[in-house]
């Protein structure tokens, strides 16, 4: 009896206890390497605080004072935005039309759609050195095209915006196979009757891509451009690897606030101005992402109810 | 930060529905309803972006394959025999077979991890009910929105107090479970696995964590091999942490694969013999398993 009583009173704990224990690794990892680092980084950002000698004195806002004056920062803050401008808004329109033609009656649906996707599993690094090499100012083989058809070779690795397109192109090449998946998969859940019924009131197909297709992916397109956003405005390894020197070029053309984030904390052993550095670029991000979700859903709003 | 549960709740069940529906009436061919095969336009447009995607890794073989002085007159067409000279000097000048081996533990051990306790997780968010579940989901969501990788500094000050830094540790532990992984098996579990079968077990003496490995486990099976694939490649090709945390003398392949065009000369024929090397694993995994990738993305784009 007072053995069946003890075993009811386990089985009654394990029910209650057993959910918060199983959730438990995911919000103890989180809370030690995200949550405490985000926060721990404003602390930081407070002090000067150096990669060897460790946490100084007090020094308000001194660190970002000194960041916001340097043309460095902003020149970062610029490259970041061009670069992630450049890769986001060609990738997006590049993957929905990819994705469209997928979704055609295709034979060899599989061989396809697993082409596209192989750019995926090179890694950044790799695909940085090999642009690098098809992006090179002398004989690189981008410049040999240009050139072979009577133009000019362009500086890759010396005009800014040239470097950013390069390092967007790298970009590209990885992720827009893989957001064109993605597209697809939102595609083919759009129930056929809307076009069916789209069909009957004689819109061409163009028309029905426009006005059916385009609308109804809005949540994907959104889900995209934030994770895009996200990733975008933290890009580092391809243009870590764009040169020998990793900074940025020789007057930092393509240096991302990522890579300025490193040069102050690893290249400087700064980490208090290098903690500045990440909260301002935290902060960035999440007012991109909101000013992003609100364009957006305007922009794809204004799709459906034409 | 608030807007993944805002997007959560437009897209998710806007694409909850959307996929109902679409469960309920499969439908196959091009929007408009033809079933009509497309013409060759549309394979033409496919081969290029197909050409595109596969051309810079044949780029990178071809100068691979070559001796400096070809490459320095323009890179042949054709591939040369200077391949594996050009791979002995890779292993020579980057400690390749290193960096190799060290990829496969920390990928390995992270894509485990991550499978188990985001399968752990997930059965109990979705199987198990307790007092604020759905508060603590939105949370795990939200949190895949906020940039991690800002963290660096404190990070790296935490690993240097632990003595991890320059040891795979500092790699491995902060990516033993993920907020998409919670999320990815919560979906899936959801649906996959019925309540009665959890009782039944349960009515038989199962105790909560019987109930997880013989019912919830095995129910989890396709999604979860499915997150371990997304969580080696992204762990694989991980460069910006283990870059700042590793030794060059103790890379992963991303790392050591960066020196060698640190070097004071660079030889392009062996940096890009070099990448060529490195993304041989996965182009083998990619094509045992690409198979499962395509499906995987897609299917998370209908659920997430």
């Amino acid at each position: 009896m007072k053995r069946l009583a003890f075993s009811q009173k386990v089985s009654k704990w394990d029910v209650k206890l057993s959910p918060y224990l199983y959730i438990s690794p995911f919000f103890l990892l989180f809370a030690i390497t995200g949550l405490f680092p985000l926060l721990y980084t404003a602390w930081v950002s407070l002090h000067s605080w150096n990669l060897i000698g460790g946490q100084g004195d007090f020094t308000a806002l001194e660190n970002y004072e000194f960041v916001l004056a340097q043309p460095f920062f902003w020149n970062a803050v610029g490259n970041t935005f061009s670069i992630f401008l450049l890769s986001s808004v060609p990738q997006v329109v590049l993957a929905i039309a990819i994705a469209a033609v997928l979704d055609a009656n295709l034979r060899a649906r599989t061989f396809w759609r697993m082409g596209v996707l192989v750019p995926f599993v090179v890694a950044p690094v790799a695909v940085g050195l090999i642009f690098n090499n098809l992006f090179a100012d002398q004989a690189g083989l981008f410049n040999e095209l240009l050139t072979g058809i009577g133009l000019d070779p362009v500086r890759w690795h010396s005009d800014s915006l040239a470097s950013h397109a390069a390092i967007a192109t790298m970009v590209n090449f990885r992720w827009t196979g893989y957001n064109a998946l993605i597209f697809l998969a939102a595609m083919q859940a759009i129930p056929r009757d809307v076009y069916e019924a789209a069909t009957i009131d004689g819109a061409g197909r163009l028309r029905q891509f426009f006005s059916v297709t385009v609308p109804m992916l809005r949540p994907t397109i959104i889900f995209v451009v934030i994770t895009a956003t996200i990733g975008g405005l933290q890009i580092f390894d391809e243009a870590r690897v764009f040169d020998q020197a990793g900074l940025g070029g020789a007057d930092r053309q393509w240096q991302t606030l990522t890579m300025y984030i490193w040069e102050l904390g690893w290249g400087q052993r700064n980490f208090g101005r290098a903690s500045a550095v990440a909260w301002l670029l935290f902060l960035i991000i999440v007012v991109i992402a909101m000013a992003n979700f609100l364009i957006t859903r305007r922009i794809a709003n204004q799709g459906g109810r034409r | 930060m608030s807007s993944i549960p805002m997007i959560e709740q437009t897209a998710g069940k806007g694409a909850a529905r959307a996929a109902q529906r679409g469960l309920g009436a499969r439908r196959r061919g091009a929007p408009g309803g033809t079933m009509r095969r497309p013409g060759f336009l549309t394979y033409g447009f496919l081969g290029a972006v197909i050409l595109g995607s596969v051309f810079p890794l044949w780029w990178s073989f071809l100068v691979g394959s070559h001796d400096s002085s070809v490459i320095s007159k323009g890179v042949p067409m054709i591939p040369g025999g200077n391949f594996l000279a050009n791979a002995a000097s890779v292993l020579d000048s980057i400690p390749f077979w290193k960096a190799l081996s060290n990829s496969i533990i920390v990928s390995t051990v992270t894509a485990a991890s991550v499978v188990l306790f985001s399968t752990l997780a997930g059965f109990a968010f979705a199987k198990l009910r307790f007092r604020g579940s759905k508060g603590l989901l939105v949370f795990v969501i939200a949190t895949m929105a906020v940039p991690t990788q800002l963290g660096v500094v404190p990070l790296f000050i935490v690993m240097a107090k632990l003595g991890w830094t320059g040891s795979l540790w500092a790699v491995i532990v902060p990516g033993i479970v993920t907020a998409f992984g919670v999320f990815w098996m919560t979906q899936y579990l959801r649906d996959a696995l019925p309540d009665e079968l959890i009782e039944a077990v349960r009515i038989d003496g199962a105790s909560m964590i019987q109930a997880f490995w013989y019912v919830g486990l095995p129910a989890a099976r396709p999604a979860a091999a499915m997150l371990a694939l997304f969580t080696f490649v992204a762990t694989w090709t991980n460069f910006f942490w283990p870059f700042i945390v590793l030794d060059p003398s103790n890379p992963t392949l991303p790392v050591a694969l960066q020196l060698l065009q640190a070097a004071h000369f660079v030889d392009y024929s062996i940096v890009l013999a070099g990448a060529v090397l490195s993304t041989i694993p996965l182009l083998l995994l990619f094509a045992v398993a690409g198979r499962q990738l395509v499906s995987g993305i897609m299917q998370g784009a209908v659920k997430g």
